[in-house]
This record gives C-alpha cells, sequence and structure tokens, in this order.
C-alpha cells in the first residue's frame, strides 16, 4: 500500500558500472508529484546514463528504483513505460520515415493498449487519430500531421519527440536536453510547451543552458562524474561554491 | 465524416485534422488497381492454358515471397533461412498424405501451417531476441540443420531423393486434377487471394503499425511501451504459417517433394523475388515472383550457369540502383511524370 | 580409442587451420567496418582456381603459386571494395548482404562456365604427400603441412595486430571507429589494407584447401557457412575468437563425421548455435 506522500519517482543507492568504471555511484533521489526538477552537471557525469537506468535501458549494478512506491528496478523498459514513465531522447529517436501523425498514433495506441489489434485497419481507431492529434494540436504540430519525419527542420522534430513522450499520458516524465541542437528561433516553442506541462506530472530535465534550469526548476540536482554532488533550490545552487568550481573548468553556462 | 470532424474539432486548424484523419481511415480501403494481379492471373488461365502447372509454381512463389515481405518487408526482420518454413509446411503435406493416406488437401494445407506455426514461434522466441550477424547465421543454421535431420531420418522422409507419388482427393470433392494444372492453378490462386486478404488486413491495422515502428526504430518502440519480442514473434509466427501453406501448396502441385526444398538457393531465391518487385509493398511479392520464375524457366533451360548468373546480377543492380525494387522505381516514375501537381 | 581422439584432434586442428586462415580476413573487416561480406566465400574459391590454374595450365610451383594467389586475389579485391562495397558502408545490413550474395553467385556462375562444375585438383610436391611419423604413429603429412603454415601465419598475425603501429591502429578502430576517426586515424584506408589482407588470405586458404576437399565453384557458397559460423562464435574482430572458433568449429565437425556417420554433420550447427544462444555476440565478441 503506497502512502499518500511516496514520491512520484524514488531513486535510491543507485550504482552501475561498466566492467570496472563506474557510471553511477549512490544516487538518490526524489521526485515528488508536479516536481520540476533539473539534473545538471558537465559533461560526461552521468545524466543521460542515469536516465537509461530510470527508464530500464540499462539495469543498475545495485540500487532500487520506486514508481509512486512501487519497486521497478527489475522491470524491462517497455514495462516501466506501460507504468508511466516517459523520456524524450537526446537524440531524437523518431520513426522518420513515417509521419508525424503516425508516430504519435504509435505512442497513444500502445498506451490505450489496443495496438496489438490485428483485424480491424489502424484507422478505425478514431480515438487514438483523435487523441494523437490533440497531442499535435498542442505543440502546434497539427499542419504537419502527414509530413514524413525526416523532411522536418531538426526543431520541429524535436517537437515530435516531445509529443511522442506527452502521448503517453506519463506520472514521470524525464527530458534529455529537450532543446538541444534546436536553433535560438525555435527553442522558445519547446521551451513554451515545457512551462505548461500538466502541473501533476513530475518532471525531471537534463539541460546545460542555465536561463533555463532556473526559469523552470524548483530543484536542482547537481551530478559530477556519476555521483550526486549536491541537491537544493536554485538560489542554493546559485550561490555553492563547489558547484562553480565544477564548472570552471568549462564556462559556466549561459542561455 | 470529415465535416463533422471539422466541427467538433476546436478551432485550430480543423481542415488539417480533418485531412489528417482521413488519410489514417481511408489508408486501407481497397484501391481499384488492386484489382489487376488478379484480373491478370485469371487471364493467364485463358491465355497460357498449357502452362498452367508452370503458373501454379509461380503462384506459390508469390505465396512464399507474401510471407517473407511480412517479416522483412514489414518488420525489417532479415532472415537468410526462411526455407526452413516452406520446408516444413511442404513435409508436412507429404508426409501425412504418405504415412497417414491423408488426400484431402485443403485440410492438409491447415495440418502445414499449424506445424509451421509451431516452428516459427519456437524458432522466433529463441532467436529473435537477435539481430544483425548472429541472426542471420542463427536463421542460416536452423535451416541447414533441419535439412540434416531430414536426411537423417531419410527412412522416413525420403532424403534426397524426396517423397514421390502422391495422391489427393477431388478439390471440394468437385474438382478432380488434370495433367495440365488447371486445378492446381485455380487451387493456389484461391489460397493466394485468401491469405493475401489476411495479409494485407495485418499490415493495415494497428499491429501492422507498430511493425513499421520497430522497423523503424527499435529504441523508440521500448521507449513508447511496446512489448517488441512478443510483437516479433507474433508475426515471425504467422510468416510462418503462411510459408508453410506455399510449402504445402508446392507439394500438392507436384505430387513430389525432396530435401531441396531447404536448399539456401530457396532462401536466397525469394528473398531475391521481393527485393526485385519491392518489399514492404505487398505486390512487390507479385511482380518479382513473376518476373523471376520467368526468368528463370527460360534461363536456365538454356544453361544453368546463365541463370545464376543473372540473379546475382539482378541483386547487385537492385540492390545499386533500385533499392526500393520495381515498384520503387515505378514509384518513383509516377511522381516524375506528376511533378508538376501536388500529391 | 586414444587413436581415434588423437586423430580427431589432429585432423580437426589442420580443418580449424584452413577455416582460420580464410575466416580471419572476414572477421577483421566485420568488426572494423561491419559490413557482412557473404561474397568472401568467393575469394576463396576464386584463390583456389588461381592456384589451380596457375599450377596445372602455367607449371607454378605450389609455393609460388600460393604466394601469387595471396597477392593477386588480394589486389583484384581492392577493385571490387572501390568499386562495390564502398558504396554501401552507410547501407542496411540487408542491402549488403543481397550485393554480396549476388556478387558470389556471378562469381559461381562465371567459374562454373569456365572451370566447369566437376571437383578439380592439383599435384602437391612429393614430400608434402604420404605420412610422417611422429611419436609412435604416422599423420598425413599435408595435414602436418597446413597446420604448420597456420601456426607461421597465426603467428606473424599475432605480431602484426599486437605489436605494430598498424595493427594498434586496427585495434583502435575495431574497438570505436568514431574515437579512432577522431584521434586520425584514417579508418576507409585502414579497412582497404585490412580487406586486402584478408581477402588475400581468404585465397591462400582456398588454395591450401585443394588437396584436402578438392575444389567446385559452389564451395564459394558452401563453405560460406562455416565461415559466417566461425565468425559470429567467434567475435567480429577479433583474432583471438577466430582462432578459437575455428578449433573448436574444426573439431567438433571432424569429431561428429568420425563418431557418428551419418548425423556428424549436424553437430557443428548445433555447437555454433548453442555458443550464439548463449554468447549472441561470440566467445570474443564485445557488447
Amino acid at each position: 500500500m503506497t502512502e499518500a506522500t511516496s514520491a512520484a519517482l524514488e531513486i535510491k543507492n543507485l550504482n552501475k558500472s561498466f566492467g570496472a568504471i563506474p557510471v553511477a555511484r549512490d544516487i538518490a533521489l526524489a521526485l515528488p508529484r508536479g516536481a520540476r526538477h533539473a539534473l545538471i552537471g558537465p559533461n560526461g557525469a552521468g545524466k543521460t546514463t542515469l536516465v537509461n537506468l530510470i527508464t530500464g535501458v540499462l539495469q543498475p549494478s545495485a540500487g532500487q528504483i520506486l514508481l509512486d512506491g512501487d519497486d521497478i528496478t527489475s522491470l524491462p523498459q517497455a514495462a516501466r513505460t506501460r507504468r508511466g514513465i516517459a523520456r524524450t531522447f537526446q537524440i531524437n529517436q523518431l520513426f522518420r520515415g513515417l509521419t508525424v501523425l503516425e508516430n504519435v498514433y504509435l505512442a497513444v495506441a500502445e498506451r490505450m493498449r489496443v495496438a496489438h489489434r490485428v483485424w480491424r485497419p489502424a484507422g478505425a481507431e478514431r480515438d487514438v487519430i483523435d487523441q494523437a492529434l490533440a497531442q499535435l494540436e498542442a505543440l502546434r504540430l497539427a499542419d504537419d500531421a502527414l509530413k514524413i519525419v525526416r523532411e522536418l527542420p531538426y526543431g520541429r522534430q524535436r517537437l515530435v519527440e516531445i509529443a511522442i513522450a506527452l502521448a503517453q499520458n506519463p506520472r514521470v516524465l524525464l527530458l534529455d536536453e529537450p532543446a538541444a541542437g534546436v536553433p535560438s528561433s525555435e527553442s522558445h516553442l519547446i521551451l513554451d510547451v515545457i512551462g505548461a506541462l500538466d502541473p501533476s506530472i513530475a518532471i525531471l530535465i537534463i539541460e546545460h543552458d542555465m536561463d533555463v534550469v532556473f526559469r523552470f526548476a524548483s530543484r536542482i540536482t547537481v551530478l559530477v562524474a556519476g555521483a550526486v554532488l549536491t541537491e537544493g533550490s536554485p538560489q542554493q545552487i546559485r550561490a555553492d561554491a563547489r558547484v562553480r568550481a565544477v564548472y570552471l573548468g568549462e564556462e559556466f553556462p549561459h542561455g | 465524416m470529415a465535416a463533422s470532424d471539422a466541427i467538433a474539432a476546436a478551432a485550430p486548424a480543423p481542415a488539417a485534422r480533418a485531412q489528417a484523419t482521413a488519410f489514417l481511415a481511408t489508408r486501407h480501403r481497397l484501391r481499384p488497381w488492386e484489382a489487376l494481379p488478379w484480373l491478370l492471373a485469371i487471364a493467364a488461365f485463358f491465355i497460357f492454358p498449357d502452362r498452367m502447372l508452370f503458373g501454379s509454381q509461380v503462384l506459390v512463389m508469390v505465396l512464399f515471397a507474401l510471407s517473407l515481405d511480412l517479416i522483412l518487408g514489414f518488420a525489417g526482420i532479415v532472415s537468410l533461412g526462411h526455407a526452413a518454413f516452406f520446408g516444413l509446411g511442404a513435409y508436412t503435406a507429404a508426409l501425412i498424405t504418405l504415412r497417414l493416406n491423408w488426400q484431402e488437401p485443403i485440410s492438409g494445407l491447415f495440418a502445414a501451417a499449424a506445424v509451421a506455426a509451431v516452428a516459427g514461434a519456437a524458432s522466433g522466441w529463441l532467436l529473435l531476441r537477435y539481430r544483425g550477424l548472429t541472426l542471420l547465421v542463427l536463421t542460416l543454421a536452423t535451416t541447414i540443420m533441419l535439412q540434416e535431420v531430414g536426411n537423417l531420418m531419410r527412412d522416413f522422409t525420403g532424403g534426397y531423393d524426396g517423397l514421390p507419388g502422391l495422391t489427393y482427393t477431388p478439390l471440394l470433392g468437385l474438382f478432380d486434377y488434370d495433367l495440365f494444372g488447371h486445378t492446381y492453378y485455380l487451387y493456389a490462386l484461391a489460397v493466394l487471394f485468401v491469405l493475401f486478404l489476411v495479409v494485407r488486413t495485418i499490415v493495415h491495422s494497428p499491429f501492422g503499425q507498430t511493425l513499421a515502428g520497430i522497423r523503424e526504430n527499435v529504441a523508440r518502440m521500448h521507449a513508447v511501451g511496446s512489448p517488441v519480442h512478443l510483437r516479433l514473434v507474433t508475426v515471425y509466427t504467422i510468416s510462418a504459417a503462411i510459408a508453410g501453406v506455399a510449402g504445402a501448396l508446392f507439394t500438392q502441385t507436384n505430387t513430389y517433394v525432396t530435401l531441396g526444398v531447404f536448399d539456401f538457393d530457396n532462401s536466397a531465391g525469394v528473398m531475391v523475388m521481393l527485393i526485385l518487385g519491392g518489399a514492404g509493398r505487398l505486390y512487390g511479392a507479385f511482380v518479382g515472383a513473376v518476373i523471376y520464375m520467368v526468368l528463370q524457366d527460360n534461363l536456365s533451360k538454356a544453361s544453368p550457369q546463365y541463370w545464376q548468373f543473372a540473379v546475382g546480377l539482378m541483386l547487385v543492380l537492385t540492390v545499386l540502383f533500385a533499392r526500393r525494387g520495381l515498384l520503387g522505381l515505378l514509384q518513383d516514375a509516377g511522381r516524375l511524370l506528376t511533378s508538376g501537381r501536388k500529391p | 580409442m586414444q587413436d581415434i581422439v588423437i586423430s580427431i584432434l589432429f585432423e580437426g586442428l589442420a580443418y580449424a587451420m584452413i577455416l582460420f586462415i580464410v575466416s580471419v580476413g572476414l572477421s577483421i573487416t566485420m568488426g572494423l567496418m561491419g559490413f557482412v561480406n557473404l561474397a568472401h566465400g568467393a575469394f576463396a574459391m576464386g584463390g583456389g582456381y588461381l592456384v589451380l590454374t596457375a599450377m596445372n595450365s602455367w607449371g607454378v610451383p605450389f609455393f609460388p603459386a600460393l604466394l601469387l594467389t595471396f597477392l593477386v586475389v588480394g589486389a583484384v579485391s581492392v577493385v571490387f571494395e572501390r568499386l562495390f562495397y564502398a558504396r554501401l558502408y552507410k547501407a542496411t545490413e540487408l542491402e549488403q548482404v543481397l550485393l554480396t550474395i549476388g556478387l558470389a553467385y556471378m562469381a559461381i556462375a562465371t567459374y562454373t562456365y569456365f572451370y566447369g562444375p566437376r571437383p578439380q585438383s592439383i599435384h602437391v610436391p612429393e614430400y608434402l604427400t604420404g605420412q610422417l611419423a611422429v611419436a609412435s604413429r604416422t599423420f598425413p603429412t599435408y595435414r602436418v603441412f597446413v597446420i604448420a603454415v597456420g601456426a607461421a601465419l597465426i603467428a606473424v598475425l599475432w605480431y602484426g595486430f599486437e605489436r605494430t603501429n598498424i595493427g594498434a591502429r586496427i585495434r583502435a578502430a575495431v574497438d570505436n571507429r568514431r574515437m579512432a576517426q577522431s584521434i586520425g586515424i584514417n579508418v576507409d584506408r585502414l579497412f582497404t589494407l585490412t580487406f586486402a589482407v584478408g581477402s588475400g588470405l581468404a585465397a591462400l586458404g582456398g588454395g591450401l584447401a585443394i588437396e584436402l576437399f578438392g575444389l567446385t565453384p559452389s564451395f564459394a557458397v558452401i563453405y560460406l557457412v562455416f565461415f559466417l559460423l566461425v565468425v559470429a562464435v567467434g567475435g567480429l574482430g577479433s583474432l583471438k575468437g577466430t582462432l578459437v572458433a575455428a578449433i573448436l568449429l574444426g573439431v567438433a565437425d571432424t569429431g561428429g563425421k568420425y563418431l557418428y556417420a551419418g548425423a556428424g554433420g549436424f553437430i557443428i550447427y548445433a555447437v555454433a548455435m548453442l555458443i550464439l544462444l548463449i554468447r549472441p555476440a561470440g566467445l570474443y565478441g564485445r557488447e
């Protein structure tokens, strides 16, 4: 029985090594419902690895991952997704040869548990189509619905990536550098979308752009060399000398 | 339909929404030109009445290629051993007739499909966790092992000499078999038609859509919660069953079968047919199989070396210049011709 | 009993040497570029026919003929690589499979046209025939020769791989192509070199094998399966893996044929499949 106050996502003592190389060391993190939590750190700190561990792309060497109090550590990736975890990838992972609509249709169909149906045409699943289109409209992608993904500009492809994640109606959403590679003329749309996300979703966002981080996050975790350096509010992190030291080697990223 | 969607939709781009819905909603509908291959097949019956034995074999290969299209063209599974299921179906049909005196042909098809399906499910469950060279080698090895087992049990299977002299009761109790293969041809055509509808339905279903997703980006499919392995094993099983029916048809229309049905040349040949016509297009199997079989019939009479060289050449040219097969070329040509107008 | 075991090991080892010599090039090039080359068997077959023609029609002695085939086929393979393969490095696995099968079929048809389908043979030097007395028993001299050649090549390859600059670069590129390129290693040129040496070795293996197995054009596809098994079981890009797999499969196949006359051919596939199901990347493969 889960307590009402259990976090949407909780990570305890998460460890992962590739042979002798540790990539995640004793990581602890808690995302309450509606969290707006940022994960920052220098390149190679293991941020994407952590997301891969949470979503099940990688299996941890030790530790626990709890979703609404349920232990999902041993579940495969697809099972975790079905329980409500969605993610975007740092580099788009889209169905490039299919249309935008079909991309989101797949996510919706899986969520609604109708994707296995063999005897009805895909077009007969009106609910799926409607929800997919609604998702596209929310991200201003409706006009591109019938365009093949690989023919879209990168910024709009990034929006499709987010649309797929949102189409899963997740309880926990992991965004891996959502605006990365997007020209600044288009990134505002992505940031608006993130800012307008359902307040009940727990969101973990990996970002390098500090303006985005401070604008968006109510809590920040700093990851260095696979371990948590510190965690706190934006003010605390901004004032933390250790964090500044870590970024001294790279210039402290601005927007 | 489109109109009520437009009214019900909340203002932003109702036209786009209607258009998109219409696209998905009508994509599966039968188009008029889809009657063409069947009309041509029936026409062939009247135009080439003395080539109907050959015609039956062509139809058998179309069905075999169609089964491969399901896994290769739609799901993206690269297998070098699809002849395994063809062979299992062929031998099931032969052995039940010979050993169990089971001479009703249509139920023989079902038996063959069942055996091949079981084999497909078992081997798929085991092998489809792997990709790349590993999968290629495993599928190849499986088929060779089946052939070796067949040879080991040659008292039972007839080995490479095969099982000749199979006889069948008249089709549906009404149509007997003549020396010219008229009944065989129409029988094969009917079976092909039914199974084609099955494949077409699967391909246009939500399940078929997930196959496209797996083919395009399997990492993404895992990340949207799709049980990828289960989907792959399912389509592999269905494909195996259909290949099994093709094999059974082969046995029944030849009244003869040998272990040669498991040959690598068979797996490679059906792949050539599919690629030649265009994979992932359903009708590529028709185009490719017909051209391949006709060429084979003409060239290998002249010399088996000419034929083998031609197959190799076709493969090389297709890969280099026509990656999406002849239907792909046709589609490109069609686009070129209509490039003035917007699609 | 002990006699049979020794015979199996010995003959298995000789067979393994042939498998190794032909397959090592395939393993390294596949590990390097991920390119599925199913025409590799055709290079072995073609190499064999060059030895055959050199010896039977041009009067070239055995050893020079082997050297000739290594050099010529190695050089010719570069032409194929530049002409066909290079276009498909970024292509799908399926396209690579189809192209190379197509090339293999064309090769088989061509060779059958010129040489006919019946098995042919050569006359190796007198001193390589007959039996050699070792310890308390005799062994076929030619097989001893093959094992010796194999051992020598293994030593040369190992040295080249582990101790030279080029070897280091190849190993780096196999390990992580992108990283190797970013530190200035010209992977494309490395690949062409590796491909040439690998194809040359395949030809050499084909020439060595004539005395043991005869030669027909269809060997290009029939034996291809075994080369693929060795490469898959050993692990792509691994010298050690290819050797271990070759020995494992060579001895298993020989043992199977000795001990279970009818069913023996089965064993090599069963063993290979078992290993692959447990270790899909091969014994020494990565990831």
